[in-house]
């Protein structure tokens, strides 16, 4: 730290504004009102709109706002870095800065599935880069804690609107604080939706590498044994024919399960990432309400990385979806 | 969602879902951890690799526990 800097007089007055933002901050924490826990709300809460969207109607979930400001962070690093790049000159520290990233994915990728790895960036990096952002995009302040005062339940407030009544609280319902922004991976929907696009993405990247034979995996009505004699007689010729009877309905069924499975996969993928998020937005809420200050700030780290962690797990097992489907059944056999 | 007067019945569902949700992943995570302070201990060039990996599994390891936590306040609040 360099002391010297805080001898000028601007410096003083750095150090002047910056104590009194502090001591307000602590003096708002002893003097506020007892606060109450918010209520906690597994679902998105619905924001009441003035005028009616055509697919959402009257209402938008709450992490619609923070999905749309991860995309507007996304694109505009991405338009800043085409202006950087055609810049003439040495790169300057944000093209670098951008170029290290992907890079680094890239390199990490490389090292798990080899030269497949430039096929599948496009896809996986953006997942990574989306969730890691808008999970880091979720702590910021203001997140959960502005909002409009409504009715909590949005069905309510639909058929309100129905009988032609004003959205008002009848005397026994009490209004709730609805946040304008809620982490947008806090919603089971959006992580069913990147869940749905990484397993329908894998199918796709199946069928371009290994073409029809891809089926195979599902459609399996072949036997690996070697086809039984029809000369021979007998018991043992019985016996083998039914024995490659056997191993057919058998391959039928594993390609049946590999289906269920594979549809399946999208369960658990999804609620990974919610309710790491949504747990996450939960521990935060109660810390910060049982110590107001520096004690979340540990959280706070501890949310960053978890954010970090979860956008790599996500972008990780895409990526081994990816390197199965596009791996044949046969190489792994004749290996 | 639920009836009335039974408080006491769900606060315990809630905290006896997250008490046997939580002692698995902790076995799980102690359990990985080992393995990998063991692996870089044998093989220390490679400690990068492992540290990745592990970090990895052991947040796979965690969503477990988070699954339970999910249960847990959908017992709690909805």
């Amino acid at each position: 730290m360099n002391l010297q800097a805080l001898k000028t007089p601007r410096g003083r007055l750095t150090l002047l504004f910056v104590v009194l933002v502090i001591g307000g901050l602590f003096a708002v924490g002893v003097l506020r009102e007892e606060a109450e826990l918010p209520a906690i709300s597994l679902a998105a809460e619905e924001i009441p709109l003035p005028f009616s969207l055509p697919f959402y109607g009257n209402h938008i979930p709450n992490t619609l706002p923070s999905t749309f400001l991860t995309m507007a962070i996304l694109i505009l690093i991405g338009l800043a870095y085409n202006r950087a790049q055609r810049q003439e000159g040495p790169p300057s520290r944000f093209r670098v800065a951008v170029e290290a990233v992907a890079e680094g994915m890239l390199n990490f990728m490389e090292n798990a599935v080899g030269e497949k790895a430039k096929l599948f960036f496009p896809l996986v990096a953006t997942f990574f880069l989306f969730i890691a952002i808008s999970n880091w995009c979720g702590i910021l302040p203001g997140f959960g804690s502005i909002g409009v005062w409504a009715l909590p339940h949005a069905e309510e407030a639909h058929a309100a609107e129905h009988e032609g009544e004003e959205i008002a609280a009848e005397p026994g319902e009490e209004l709730e604080l609805i946040p304008l922004f809620r982490s947008a991976n806090a919603h089971l929907s959006t992580t069913l939706a990147l869940a749905i696009v990484s397993v329908a993405a894998a199918q796709y990247f199946g069928f371009k590498a290994l073409g029809v034979s891809y089926l195979n995996k599902y459609l399996n009505f072949r036997a690996s044994s070697p086809k039984p004699d029809p000369t021979q007689k007998g018991l043992q010729g019985i016996v083998s024919k039914f024995a490659r009877g056997i191993e057919i309905i058998v391959n039928g069924i594993v390609g049946l399960i590999e289906i269920i499975l594979e549809v399946l996969k999208v369960l658990p993928f999804s609620f990974r990432l919610f309710g790491n998020i949504f747990a996450g937005e939960v521990l935060l809420f109660v810390v910060s309400f049982l110590f107001a200050f520096v004690f979340p700030v540990i959280f706070l780290g501890l949310e960053l990385f978890v954010g970090l962690i979860q956008g790599l797990i996500f972008a990780m097992l895409t990526l081994v979806f990816f390197s199965v489907a596009t791996t044949s059944h046969h190489d792994e056999e004749s290996h | 969602m639920w009836p009335e007067g039974i408080e006491s019945v769900t606060q315990a569902a809630t905290a006896f879902t997250i008490m046997f949700g939580v002692i698995f992943p902790a076995i799980s995570i102690g359990w990985i951890g080992s393995k990998a302070m063991e692996s870089i201990g044998r093989n220390p060039e490679a400690s990068g690799g492992i540290l990745t990996s592990m970090i990895l599994v052991a947040a796979l390891a965690e969503a477990i526990a988070i699954y339970a936590l999910v249960v847990a306040l959908a017992i709690k609040f909805v």
